[in-house]
């Protein structure tokens, strides 16, 4: 047929034979995209008279916003918190590596470390999108060091800190800079933590609780400040007690200022938390729901010893431990746990199963809601019209088919 | 005129889909003689479009050289709301077929001048060769596209403002709101749609029953305006059994097959009469 579109000669691309997660229902409907976003096909009939150049034939595959992780340390033997001369070419290998879990943005994490590796790493990696090459970067997350001493997990002790300058000055000292942040997890509890989340939070970096022993009125009084966020609910923080919830109150808490929502991230490997305590939380507060792997450097390598940070861990199966100061401790060594090696894809697979939840909520807990978290959604973790074109494509059980960026595809199974 | 009854809705959009389908294959459409179709919208043809759309996919019928005139839309109603009748057509018909987006023609209903999208309309259509087949139905009130009770029979596409019974009837579409109910609507005249060469009206339910019987037993009265095509050489009234409640025995049993010359044959025959001359391909039936 002619050629008639008038708003652009960009080729437009028809996936047909889907079903598409939009308005939270998964729908039998075409997806259309051009120059990289989705295309409202209604206004292509009857503004520009115009029709699709290519159609895509998904054989009846489910279409997902592609996932969006939060929190992850690394992989494939990459760590991201290990200060290197060339922090690009790892987190690029980890970018490309995570397309096949269908991940088409992340926030590389660093967990707690000196000065010095921060102010070596920061500045070597800018936001930017994904493509072929790799899931686009979104931004850092730092996790630490303004973190709790007594819930420091498998970060490293030494280098936690304080906000003993009043908070703002203790942030640019630590961090060096602020650029090309997406995130900051710390403990509210720390004196002076207020004035530092009114900073990050100034300047539209998404404040995580986290690594803490602050009680519900500490975390609701850092909400208010701006905090939004909680890192791996459960974990790291004070458990749940019926007099003083702690952190996870925040999940049912009244003292949320209006219009503002908390998120909390889920490590749902089956091992972080026990799938009833998933299953409490996610009644709790479905929309806040956050699916994040806190992958470390192990995760697609093969069991045995590797670094994580300035620490050494020990892999056996899915579990992933701290082992002890010495190589004498092997398979045992301490029982704390360090991040997981699970892949995105298995943790919405998981949280499914676990939760009992509906296919379209597993889905949105890893890909809309990241994008409401960080403030992104206008462009993100959905398939409106108009947003990017970052898509997976799963077969019914949710394993990953196929991933596309901005419209193309940058990877296919059995490709 | 041909009244065509069916035992219910799904059997009568059936018929009517394949009739449609049939007289496009039979006018072998190309690039230099396209096969011009005029629409209706609403809850009556939706069985039939989902019949049309199921050729399609099957392969038996190809919108590629069909060019098709809507016969309303109503003013001020933003094009994207999900009751307009782009939105309709769209949703229902368009997005499912392999019309060249150029030949899908509706109404404007937020032209900025009115009067000049009507006439745009009417030329439009001069220019397509005038409509091969025009499909429609009828409101409660008997009236076809927006010509409501009192429109002039030999009335071409204008602007109409609704009658208190259409905007009632759409209500229930609008939030059972009627203050959000659109008031006016543009809308192809009684003329224009007489004006096409045959003309299909399909027509289902009781509540449709009075406005049956008005339109074919009665004379011809702009206060019904289908009645209009009682004046029209080829018209074919679609309809299921709930329809023709208000029918006079007689009507429908001359229609149901009684006027052969053998008495004895039943509904199913004469039916079958009509299939094979004009709803099956090469005179089987599908």
């Amino acid at each position: 047929m002619p050629s008639n579109k008038s708003v652009s000669d960009a080729p437009i691309t028809q996936f047909i034979n889907c079903r598409i997660l939009r308005d939270h229902h998964l729908q039998r409907e075409d997806l259309w995209v051009r120059e990289g976003r989705i295309l409202d096909p209604e206004k292509l009939f009857f503004d520009e008279k115009g029709y699709a150049d290519e159609r895509v034939d998904c054989e009846g595959s489910i279409i997902a916003p592609g996932f969006i992780d939060v929190q992850i340390n690394g992989g494939y033997g990459i760590d991201f918190s290990q200060p290197s001369n060339d922090v690009s070419s790892g987190i690029s290998l980890v970018a490309q590596k995570i397309l096949e879990h269908g991940v088409t943005s992340f926030c590389p994490t660093l967990v707690t470390s000196p000065p010095s590796v921060y102010h070596k790493v920061l500045p070597q990696v800018k936001v930017h999108g994904g493509g072929r090459h790799g899931a686009g970067v979104l931004g850092f997350h730092l996790e630490g060091p303004f973190i709790s001493l007594e819930k420091k997990g498998a970060h490293p002790e030494q280098y936690l800190r304080t906000f003993s300058s009043g908070g703002k000055d203790d942030l640019m000292e630590t961090y060096g800079g602020l650029d090309n942040v997406a995130m900051v997890t710390l403990a509210p509890e720390l004196p002076n933590s207020q004035s530092a989340v009114r900073e990050l939070c100034q300047r539209g970096i998404t404040v995580s609780l986290g690594h803490s022993v602050a009680n519900l009125s500490q975390a609701e009084e850092a909400v208010q400040a701006g905090a939004s966020f909680i890192t791996h609910l459960f974990n790291a923080m004070l458990p749940f007690h019926h007099r003083d919830p702690g952190i996870v109150g925040l999940l049912t808490s009244d003292q949320i200022p209006p219009g503002r929502m908390v998120y909390y991230g889920m490590i749902a490997d089956g091992i972080h938390t026990n799938p009833a305590a998933l299953r409490i939380a996610h009644r709790a507060h479905p929309s806040g729901l956050v699916l994040v792997t806190d992958a470390i450097t192990a995760m697609g390598l093969p069991p045995g010893r590797h670094t994580l940070g300035q620490q050494v861990v020990e892999i056996q199966g899915l579990h992933a431990y701290v082992a002890g100061l010495t190589d004498v401790f092997l398979v045992l060594g301490t029982t704390t746990l360090c991040g997981s090696i699970a892949t995105m894809d298995m943790c919405v697979r998981h949280f499914k199963q676990a939760s009992g939840c509906s296919v379209e909520e597993a889905l949105e807990g890893a890909s809309l809601h990241p994008a409401q978290l960080l403030g992104i959604s206008h462009k993100k973790g959905n398939l409106d019209y108009g947003s990017d074109a970052d898509l997976v494509l799963l077969d019914d059980a949710l394993n990953v088919k196929a991933t596309y960026i901005s419209g193309e595809e940058v990877w296919r199974r059995g490709a | 005129m041909r009244l065509v009854i069916l035992d219910d809705y799904a059997q009568s959009s059936e018929w009517a889909a394949k009739y449609i389908c049939n007289r496009i294959i039979q006018f072998n459409p190309s690039e230099d003689r396209y096969f011009t179709l005029g629409l209706p919208t609403g809850s009556t043809p939706y069985g039939c479009y989902q019949k049309l759309i199921q050729y399609h996919r099957s392969g038996d019928l190809s919108f590629k050289y069909v060019k098709t005139f809507n016969m309303d839309e109503y003013v001020g109603l933003p094009r994207s709301h999900p009751q307009s009748y782009h939105s309709y057509m769209w949703n229902n018909f368009f997005k499912h077929i392999d019309i060249n987006p150029a030949n899908a023609h509706i109404l404007d209903g937020n032209a900025d001048d009115l009067e000049e999208e009507c006439q745009k309309y009417e030329e439009k259509i001069q220019e397509a060769g005038g409509i091969q087949l025009f499909v429609g139905g009828i409101g409660p009130d008997g009236h076809i596209a927006f010509n409501e009770p009192g429109s002039s029979l030999v009335s071409r596409t204008r602007v109409k403002t609704l009658a208190k019974d259409t905007i009632m009837a759409n209500a229930r579409f609008f939030d059972n709101d009627l203050s959000k109910v659109p008031t006016m609507a543009l809308t192809v005249g009684v003329g224009t749609v007489m004006d096409a060469k045959e003309v299909l009206i399909l027509i289902t339910g009781a509540h449709k029953a009075l406005a049956l019987s008005r339109a074919i037993e009665e004379g011809v009265n702009h206060m019904w305006t289908v009645s209009a095509f009682q004046q029209h050489p080829t018209t074919t009234f679609v309809c299921d059994e709930d329809a023709t409640l208000e029918l006079r025995v007689k009507t429908v049993k001359y229609f149901k097959g009684t006027r052969t010359p053998d008495t004895m044959r039943d509904t199913v025959e004469c039916l079958l009469q009509i299939h094979k001359t004009h709803v099956d391909r090469l005179g089987e039936l599908p």
